[in-house]
């Protein structure tokens, strides 16, 4: 059998070609997996009693009703399992002195965030346990909540009052003192211009299409646990050390998964309770979120303050720049919650060569729902805020945009570049991608017609905005990790089985939920091994499989999966050539493999890939001392992270009798490096674009007063569909990344790191005329038509109205009022 | 969410759904097209013992001509009254309301009569109604009556249509001819509208004859913008003179605060969409 025989020769290079997924067929003819459809013998369902009050103390839970409800076969508050449950785990605590607040999976005696769990129903099916839960009657003591996040700041009201403050960390990065660059305050003092600004992050929620749901199987020799996560690996391990089960004893399988975002980088307490629940009834556990929990309980993200302090000469070189930021944790510290935006210290300077520069982040608990990892996680925040203030700048100097930028970026032939971050950015061509992206736009005809526009007094204003970012991605070098203090390292593993048929299995440690990882991996393999695309099976998110990993998060999966699985494969064709050389009655020096086939050099003796894979699995003939099977595990720890950059520029009509806004055109030329498959990074541009661009525009988590959720539905936080959104124009430049042998970079978190700010510095520009330099996000045409009258201070105003009543609460004969309807469920 | 338990009954004709309604009591609901009543049940916000479905009622569904007067039934879906010719020629304000409502999976599936009693304020075929002087057929154990548009909306979800009644036709007098526009103000596609305004506009050789205009979200119901209606007549229909007569349109309305905006801003709105709507409609 010689399988590369019939491979066609336009499919000499897999990598590079525009392939349609391979998960596709089966995602869009409804045979995907997901957990919610795991169905098991026996089988029992959760549904969680949550907290209506954002701080209280639980004075007495009675579940007596409860547990009488039909077909309930128990129900377990905080109490009961306050010896078992441990803590959910914090993996990267920021300071030695950080303050923490243990973090129970079910509240044993005070909840800290409308929505935390207090008791848990599990009944035979999933509405007799929604029924039971509303029967739990939970008696509580409120106590004051703090909300705001500079409230929080000031000490005055505490999230945790046992912690004495609500200040959990403070982080530095000072340019002087790391030896990297100058002083701060020398630059502020001696600035020919400061400009100085205040700009919110506001809270997002991770919208992922399929709500959070969890599967445990106790009744086998392991604890097998389907979850709809991000990160089967860590979550295996995690579950280990906060319940002392041996990591042996426990399986996670992450089958498909619907999105992520960062919101199922996580380890839930929903997860803990289905394997609490599980152990105790020795049955099948299942738990699925609704929306509105989805939205309430899971972690939420961003969510700061950030005080800028930008130092410049007249001429527009930049001198200074001092961020101060006040980070809010939520109620508590998840997963990696403390590290967030300390990810974007070192972003903070963007693609501009600062001479001094200082970083400092408070960390600030609340009575919310937690944050944690959001697409970008800690890069966007820092990439608005630099890109904003380059944009104040320009007006402030009365230069363009661009020009500011330019005259301060690293040029192309200055790379390698060690920033005053500390970063050794490896690779970059911002003139190029920035030379193209203003060819697409029609920079100058806009700028035209913005002049036009403003000069006639158009009801209607044309408003340009730039962003030229810069992210680091690649997560990452180990070490790197270690000096932060982060848990875990930043390798990734791959296993490359070649199969006795001539087909391929790629095992992966990353965990796809919908990037396509599937289909590039399949490019990948084929390339390397000459091997049909169509004849690699890629295997993942099952830890019994895919033994190894650190899963899929920071636009890592390619750059440190994808390099894994270059090395896997070529230790395959090493193990292969001592056999080929052997079979071929050759030296193995005289061995050169191509396109799927080992031949003796400078004779048409050969052997396909596939012949070989038989014949080491057969091991009828192989040399002596060689073991059977081609198989190879590989792990790659990235030498640096790669850094993905981009120029993208949005135009946008602002209608101000309305503050209404009109996108008019969008162009981004992004620069991920070498580019496996265009198709996807396409979607990847496409999808992040539009999710930056919803946080400009359009979603924020909003809290009234007491700490509840206001913006809860879809019907309030308001997610953008494609009749919301224009035609975007894409391009690419391409720099190859140093650090990792496929030259990518990474393209998932680009789109939506780079268009907040060029979307907000759109209509920051078009309201110039009105003397306006900040709207805060998102940009609502409230905001917008506040800030252009005057009476809004820039549009800032808080926004903590109620949500839009729709449905007829009030009228009907026989709802739940009261405190009734807060102990069951969740409003 | 998981609705609680409920019964559900499909009656085939109008009186099976009245004795269905009158044997359940006051614990029934009414169900149209479900897109508002099943958001209310999975929610919990509403529990009712029985779900009374109108789905399977054919005598409820179309559109016809009664002389003066086109009746559409209140079972006719969204996508039907949009498509339908009579609705088109003779009350085109419903039209042009119905092409903007929602999504096309729930213009598909909610119903024109379901809509309107279920009287969300920020509905959008509210104002359309009010504007053309509808009048509401409903059918109760004692027979039918007939309530005008003015007394149909009585606040916020709450219309004419009593417990144990249905909601059975909708008679629209006929516009024919008039110029018709809603113009619906949102942040995102799918959503509620923030402010809208309806005009029908009768209008000759650019002289307004008659105008009609009903705001959407302006207050607890729908409402009308009467000092604007009476404000246009014999108008010519220039930007100056149409601006000046919706400046009057947040008269005496009473807009919700909400993350959208406040009130303020939502009057303002509505005298910007009052211009755009009634200039669109006069076809200036």
């Amino acid at each position: 059998m010689t399988v590369t025989e019939d491979r066609p020769a336009e499919q000499a290079h897999e990598i590079g070609s525009a392939r349609r997924r391979k998960e596709d067929q089966r995602l869009i003819t409804g045979r995907a997996k997901w957990t919610d459809n795991v169905m098991l013998p026996g089988m029992l369902h959760l549904a969680m009693v949550r907290s209506p009050f954002a701080h209280a103390k639980i004075t007495h839970i009675d579940v007596s009703e409860a547990k009488k409800s039909r077909n309930v076969v128990t129900v377990l508050t905080g109490a009961d399992v306050a010896d078992e449950q441990g803590a959910l785990p914090c993996a990267w605590p920021i300071a030695e002195d950080q303050k923490s607040q243990a973090h129970p999976s079910i509240a044993v005696d005070r909840v800290t965030f409308a929505g935390e769990i207090v008791a848990v129903v599990a009944a035979r099916s999933a509405d007799e346990a929604r029924d039971a839960a509303e029967l739990v009657d939970v008696d509580y003591e409120e106590l004051p909540a703090v909300v705001d996040l500079k409230e929080a700041a000031a000490d005055t009201v505490l999230a945790h009052p046992d912690l004495g403050t609500n200040k959990s960390a403070f982080w530095q990065f000072d340019s002087a003192g790391a030896g990297t660059g100058g002083s701060v305050d020398d630059a502020i003092r001696d600035a020919e211009v400061l400009i100085e600004r205040e700009y919110r992050q506001q809270r997002l929620i991770p919208a992922y299409m399929e709500p959070r749901s969890y599967a445990v199987d106790p009744t086998g020799e392991q604890y097998v646990m389907w979850s709809s996560t991000q990160i089967p690996h860590i979550l295996k391990l995690m579950l280990a050390l906060t319940l002392g089960i041996p990591e042996s004893k426990i399986r996670v399988i992450a089958q498909d998964v619907g999105g992520g975002f960062g919101g199922k980088l996580q380890v839930t307490p929903e997860e803990v309770i289905t394997m609490l629940v599980a152990r105790r009834t020795g049955k099948p556990c299942k738990y699925t979120d609704t929306r509105s929990e989805s939205m309430m309980a899971g972690h939420h993200g961003r969510d700061q303050w950030q005080k800028l302090t930008l130092a410049a000469k007249r001429d527009g070189t930049v001198t200074g720049l001092k961020v101060d930021l006040l980070a809010n944790m939520g109620a508590y510290l998840g997963l990696v919650t403390p590290g967030i935006p300390i990810l974007g210290a070192f972003m903070f300077i963007g693609i501009y060569k600062f001479p001094a520069y200082q970083f400092n982040c408070t960390n600030i608990f609340t009575n919310l729902t937690w944050t944690d990892a959001y697409r970008g996680a800690g890069r966007p925040e820092a990439t608005y805020a630099i890109e904003r203030m380059m944009d104040q700048l320009a007006a402030e100097l009365d230069m363009d945009p661009i020009e500011v930028r330019e005259k301060n970026w690293i040029k192309h032939e200055e790379f390698p570049f060690t920033t005053v971050a500390g970063l050794e950015y490896d690779s970059g061509n911002y003139e190029a991608a920035t030379a193209r992206a203003k060819e697409m736009f029609g920079y100058d005809e806009l700028r035209a017609e913005q002049k036009r526009r403003r000069e006639s007094n158009d009801p209607v204003q044309l408003g340009i905005g730039v962003s030229t970012f810069t992210e680091m991605c690649g997560l990452a070098p180990s070490r790197v990790l270690g000096s932060l203090n982060y848990g875990a390292g930043g390798w990734e593993h791959a296993q490359v089985r070649m199969l006795p048929s001539g087909k391929v299995e790629v095992v992966t440690g990353v965990s796809p939920h919908g990037q396509g990882h599937v289909t590039a991996w399949s490019q990948i393999a084929a390339d390397r091994l000459g091997v049909p695309f169509e004849d690699i099976e890629v295997l993942h998110g099952d830890t019994q499989v895919s033994h190894k990993g650190l899963d899929t998060y920071g636009s890592r999966s390619l750059v440190v999966g994808g390099s894994a699985v270059v090395a896997a494969a070529d230790k395959v064709i090493e193990r292969a050539k001592p056999i080929a050389a052997h079979l071929l009655e050759a030296s193995v020096d005289d061995i050169e493999f191509e396109a799927g086939r080992f031949s003796v050099a400078g004779t048409d003796k050969g052997i396909g890939i596939g012949e070989l894979a038989l014949a080491s699995f057969s091991a009828h003939n192989l040399p002596d001392g060689v073991e059977p099977g081609l198989d190879a595990d590989a792990t790659f720890d990235p030498s640096n992270f790669s850094f993905p950059h981009g120029t993208h520029l949005c135009a946008l009509e602002i209608d101000t009798e309305t503050g209404g806004v009109k996108m008019r055109k969008y162009v981004a030329v992004d620069d991920v490096g070498n580019i496996v498959n265009p198709l996807l990074v396409e979607g990847q541009v496409h999808g992040g674009l539009v999710q930056g661009i919803a946080q400009a525009l359009w979603e924020e988590a909003v809290h009234d007063a007491a700490g509840t959720l206001v913006s809860a539905s879809f019907v309030d936080y308001l997610v953008p569909t494609a009749a919301d959104t224009i035609s975007f124009d894409t391009d690419r430049t391409v720099t190859p990344s140093t650090s990792n042998p496929l030259g990518t970079k990474g393209v998932g978190e680009a789109g939506t790191i780079a268009s907040t700010p060029a979307v907000v510095n759109a209509v920051v520009d078009a309201l110039q005329p009105f003397g306006v330099s900040d709207v805060q996000m998102p940009c609502t045409p409230e905001r917008i038509w506040k800030a252009i009258h005057g009476s809004g201070a820039g549009g800032g105003e808080p926004t903590e109205k109620g949500a839009m009543p729709h449905f007829d609460e009030d009228q009907s004969p026989n709802v739940a009022t009261g405190t009734d309807t807060a102990q069951g469920d969740v409003r | 969410m998981r609705p609680a338990e409920f019964e559900y009954v499909a009656p085939a004709t109008v009186e099976e759904a009245l004795s269905a309604l009158a044997e359940a009591g006051e614990d029934a609901k009414v169900m149209a097209g479900g897109q508002s009543l099943l958001p209310v049940l999975r929610m919990r916000l509403n529990v009712p013992s029985v779900v009374v479905d109108l789905g399977r009622i054919d005598s409820l569904r179309g559109v016809r001509d009664d002389g003066d007067a086109i009746v559409i039934g209140a079972m006719t879906t969204h996508s039907d009254v949009f498509a339908d010719p009579l609705v088109r020629e003779h009350a085109l304000l419903l039209t042009k309301a119905v092409e903007q409502l929602a999504d096309p999976q729930v213009r598909h599936r909610g119903t024109f009569g379901g809509a309107l009693a279920h009287a969300d304020p920020a509905g959008d075929l509210g104002a359309p109604a009010l504007a053309l002087d509808a009048s509401f057929v409903i059918a109760g154990s004692g027979g039918s009556r007939t309530v005008a548009a003015d007394d149909f909306f009585e606040d916020l979800f709450t219309t004419a249509v009593q417990d144990g009644e249905i909601l059975t036709e909708v008679r629209v007098p006929k516009h024919t001819g008039w110029g018709a526009h809603y113009e619906k103000f949102v942040r995102v596609a799918h959503q509620w509208p923030i402010v809208a305004v309806a005009a029908a506009v009768n209008a000759d050789g650019g002289t307004i004859s008659e105008a009609r205009v009903g705001l959407t979200n302006m207050g607890s119901t729908p409402l009308r913008a009467r000092a604007v209606e009476q404000a246009l007549v014999g108008q010519s229909a220039t930007d100056e003179a149409v601006r000046a007569a919706a400046a009057s349109a947040a008269e005496g309305t009473n807009p919700p605060s909400d993350l959208n905006g406040d009130a303020d801003y939502r009057r303002h709105l509505a005298t910007v969409l009052t211009r755009r709507a009634v200039l669109a409609a006069a076809g200036a």
